[in-house]
């Protein structure tokens, strides 16, 4: 997994509130066996018309979102289907941050396991950055050991994050190789069950 | 000694290791496995050169990409490699899996409590969201991404914090005509679409207990549409009867044994959660969602809100959205919604009682003209079942599609879909835009309402369907 130490890029704002992983990666592209490819089909039905050509209208698709990798969005994002072809398409597209009030359970836990740092701040702080970014390119840069995220242009802010998490992204670890040091505890388990 | 919630008492017998500043390290007792969220796992096992710790505590079944016209020829070849492609992991690292050709083939979360698999006290995951299901029993069951999958097959455990408990009470009986998914939907129509956010849900209450198995099934499938990690019910005598003599449950002595220890799991009198939500059974009527949320339902007799009605800023952008998407106006009375299609399936009811409550409806009636409208059993156990009593027979006469089962048109995988702008009356968990199709436009109502609007043309109350069509 690629580490994130401090990530510095463009951002797009997605001001849309319960995005389901159905929106953020359609089941007609989880037939696939690989884990690589899916960044093209991102967002697949609000990103493009139904003759294929890019949807204008579409967020990710203005000019100012060009290049983003810092995604802002809204309550409760990630919602629904556990499917881990959401965090791939989001990493795949090429977002490594992604902020929002609020996240569902099991894609913020999928995220981490991709190498996507998905920050949670508060509401009307996220409102602020939507506002910042919504026309015009805004970068912001993200540093994890410090857990701090900046524009350059005065907004400045902490965020929480579980210190296993903060660890496992910094240093880009394998979670197996890191559980299997625990196997004979594991071993252990199984005997007294 | 402190009282303690099932949640905790589950939480505290599976830690394999524990240590400040870390997740616990957490022992899986079952992982169950499906095709769409397995491959990459299983090549990850590959690439690294390792093998699956334990193949007995782990269970496949191929369903979301099934089709249920001919099972025999899949015409979708990417579909069909990915079933191929199951079949041939499985037997790789020796994990059991009920192909197409399994009598016991079915949806993951149907089999598993069919055979008996899921079981009172253990963690279970699987690749899918829905597998809370399972906590219909007891079992502390939640959906993971396939990194977990992956993880899950090579050490058998899971790094997870401890959840917030939440109970969710349910005082009072049910009203006729009104069931446990219309308790679901009430209770997430009231609190939110993610009320349940970083908390493990346990259902309580005189409603509660008086369910069958099969109903508490359907009521935590769809404890993932509140955000929850999982939802479970503290097991008892319905539990305990529903497994006994299932194929992998244990037998004799050692089952009477199994079911004292399952007794002792129950959460304690006098426990504390970390949240209490309660609900009234009087309040809950037949429910019919109108937006792209699952809380977004009213019952049968309330009209489609307006961005008005909007507690907050992110509600009235839900209403918007889904508005537009569904096109209704606010104020519209949903006995005035028109559908032109009906799926009675999924894994929250596609169970024999459900099959049995729809077909109540549906016989002697006909669909209406105009309106497409298909059964797909939960699992083939459950299509076996449904013939023998003849109640395909009865669906068949009335003018629906009697399939085999599958996810079919709950996410529209396999060929099965609703076209662009069309509307559907639907038994299963999600109304999200685009799931059974680009452009359309779900309903999720009780598998009784939704043969009563195949019949209708539109939702009616069940109540009073033969007003309705004599009318
Ligand atoms: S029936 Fe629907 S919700 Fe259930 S496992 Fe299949 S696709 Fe998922």
């Amino acid at each position: 997994m690629e580490p994130i130490v401090t990530h510095t890029g463009n951002t797009a704002v997605l001001p849309r509130v319960n995005v389901d992983t159905d929106q953020i990666i359609p089941k007609q592209f989880l037939k696939r066996v690989e884990r690589t490819g899916f960044g093209q089909f991102l967002f697949f039905d609000w990103r493009f018309l139904a003759d294929g050509r890019d949807n204008p209208e579409f967020e990710l698709n203005q000019p100012q979102a060009a290049g983003a990798t810092i995604l802002i969005a809204d309550h409760n994002f990630g919602s629904g289907s556990s499917r881990e072809h959401a965090p791939w398409a989001l990493q795949d597209y090429g977002f490594r941050v992604i902020i929002a009030p609020s996240f569902a359970d099991i894609f913020y836990n999928n995220c981490f396991k991709n190498g996507i740092l998905p920050i949670r701040l508060e509401e009307e702080k996220v409102y602020k950055l939507m506002e910042n970014g919504k026309d015009k390119k805004y970068e912001i840069t993200v540093d994890l050991p410090k857990q701090t995220m900046t524009d350059g242009e005065g907004f400045e802010e902490t965020f929480a994050i579980d210190e296993y998490y903060k660890e496992m992204l910094i240093n880009g670890w394998d979670e197996i190789s890191i559980t299997l040091q625990y196997e004979d505890k594991i071993d252990q388990f199984e005997k007294n069950a | 000694m402190k009282p303690k919630t099932i949640i905790e008492k589950i939480w505290e017998s599976h830690k394999v290791h524990s240590e400040e500043g870390k997740p616990d390290l957490m022992y899986v007792d079952l992982q169950m496995v499906h095709e769409v969220t397995s491959p990459q796992a299983f090549e990850g096992l590959r690439l690294a050169g390792r093998k699956v710790r334990r193949p007995d505590l782990t269970f496949a079944t191929m369903d979301h990409n099934v089709p249920t016209e001919n099972r025999s020829s899949i015409t979708d070849a990417v579909s069909k490699k990915q079933m191929e492609t199951l079949t041939e992991n499985c037997k790789e690292f020796g994990v059991e899996v009920a192909d197409l050709n399994s009598p016991n083939n079915g949806i993951v979360h149907i089999i598993g409590p069919e055979l008996g698999l899921t079981q009172p006290g253990k963690i279970i995951v699987c690749g899918d969201s829905h597998t809370s299901t399972h906590g219909a029993f007891g079992a502390l069951a939640f959906g993971i991404g396939t990194s977990e999958v992956e993880h899950t097959l090579a050490t058998q455990t899971l790094w997870q914090s401890p959840p917030k408990t939440m109970e969710v009470r349910v005082n009072g009986r049910l009203n006729p005509g009104a069931t446990a998914k219309d308790i679901i939907l009430a209770v997430i129509a009231k609190h939110g679409v993610d009320f349940g956010t970083g908390h493990v849900l346990e259902y309580t209450g005189e409603a509660i207990r008086g369910l069958t198995m099969e109903e508490r099934m359907t009521i935590c499938n769809m404890s993932i549409e509140a955000g929850a990690r999982a939802g479970l019910i503290s097991p008892d005598q319905v539990t305990f009867d529903y497994l006994e003599g299932r194929k992998h449950v244990p037998e004799g002595e050692d089952y009477e044994k199994k079911v004292e220890e399952w007794k002792a799991l129950a959460t304690d009198k006098g426990a504390e959660y970390d949240a209490v939500v309660a609900i009234d059974s009087e309040e809950i009527e037949p429910m019919v969602t109108w937006g792209t949320n699952p809380s977004q339902g009213v019952g049968i007799h309330g009209r489609v809100p307006s961005p008005d009605d909007a507690k907050n800023n992110a509600e009235r952008k839900a209403i918007e959205q889904s508005l537009e998407y569904m096109d209704l106006e606010p104020g519209t009375k949903m006995t005035d919604i028109h559908i032109q299609h009906v799926f009675l399936g999924s894994c929250t009811n596609a169970r024999i009682s459900d099959l049995r409550a729809a077909a109540k409806v549906a016989e002697g009636r006909k669909v209406a003209d105009g309106v497409r409208a298909m059964v797909v059993p939960g699992s083939q156990q459950v299509k076996l079942q449904a013939e023998e009593e003849g109640l395909d027979k009865i669906f068949k006469d009335a003018g629906f599609d009697w399939r085999q089962s599958g996810c079919s048109m709950c996410l529209s995988m396999n060929p099965d879909f609703v076209p662009e702008g069309e509307r559907c009356a639907s038994t299963s968990n999600r109304n999200f835009e685009g799931r059974q199709g680009k452009g359309a436009r779900t309903h999720l109502v009780s598998p009784a309402m939704a043969a009563a609007a195949a019949i209708a043309g539109r939702f009616v109350d069940i109540r009073y369907l033969e007003e309705v069509i004599t009318n």
